[in-house]
């Protein structure tokens, strides 16, 4: 339990750290990037290193890499769901997450992930 | 190149609760990952690592603050909101590149030494991600400057 509260600690303080320098920066474009910031990323490997070692660590980043590059077709589709498809921020991303999970677990499947 | 700047006025029209839904959000995206590795795995949790939970609040937030905005000048803001939201996700999808680059440093160097693979692969998602952006900066400027120069060039022959 104790574990779980130290997550949503670590996370909520470094997730918001980032949504904060992404708030003040500017042009738009430019904050956008803290979007993709390694947020949750930081905060989860930090404590899986602790816990785990190295070698856990090392397997969550390699299956990172399938995320990432769904999170950037995520985008894309949300940027174009916006502005051609004129749908408003909240509804374009909450569809898009399913093109997320499609694009990330056919990645992780041709990487030969496994459960 | 537009310099790149710092701006406080969305700090001060942030409310309160925007900042706990993101905190909270941050927080429950970091506990369901670890959810997620313990009962599937390391390589099933490392996934969701790069889940655009944040993105989501982020980008609706964006939007909700230019149409106050807009709204407090007396004119409608929608698709301003819209454009900024949309501006916002442009910026996402470079910065996953600069996360792709994270997940492959961290994944070489972790095994080697930790707090390297930590500092490394976070300057290579800084480098990456601000390269990105300039070149794309760069590639839309000239486009525009053609566009612009060919529009002239048609007004001519007109």
């Amino acid at each position: 339990m104790t574990e779980y509260v130290v997550r949503f600690l670590v996370g909520g303080i470094v997730v918001s750290a980032f949504a904060i320098l992404g708030d003040v920066l500017r042009p738009k474009s430019f904050a956008g990037l803290f979007g993709a910031a390694p947020s949750v990323a930081l905060a989860t490997l930090g404590i899986a290193v602790y816990r785990h070692g190295a070698g856990y660590a090392a397997t969550q980043g390699f299956a990172m890499m399938a995320g990432a590059i769904a999170l950037s077709v995520y985008s894309v589709v949300v940027c174009h769901l916006i502005v051609r498809a004129r749908l408003r921020a909240a509804l374009a991303t909450l569809l898009s997450l399913v093109i997320w999970l499609i694009v990330a677990f056919a990645l992780w499947g041709l990487a030969g992930g496994r459960v | 190149m537009t310099p790149i700047r710092i701006s406080s006025s969305p700090l001060r029209e942030g409310r309160w609760y925007e900042y706990v839904i993101r905190f909270a959000l941050g927080g429950t995206a970091t506990v369901f990952t670890g959810l997620v590795s313990s009962r599937y795995g390391a390589s099933m949790g490392g996934l969701f690592l790069a889940l655009p939970a944040i993105f989501c609040a982020s980008a609706t937030l964006i939007e909700k603050h230019e149409i106050r905005r807009k709204r407090e000048a007396a004119l409608a803001g929608e698709s301003r909101g819209r454009y900024a939201a949309a501006l916002d996700a442009a910026g996402a999808a470079l910065g996953a590149a600069g996360l792709l680059a994270f997940a492959v440093v961290f994944w070489s160097v972790v095994e080697e030494s930790v707090p390297v693979a930590f500092m490394a692969a976070s300057l290579v998602w800084l480098v990456v991600s601000v390269s990105a952006w300039y070149v794309r900066r760069k590639w839309r400027s000239a486009r525009l400057a053609r566009n612009a120069g060919s529009g002239t060039s048609i007004s001519r022959s007109l």
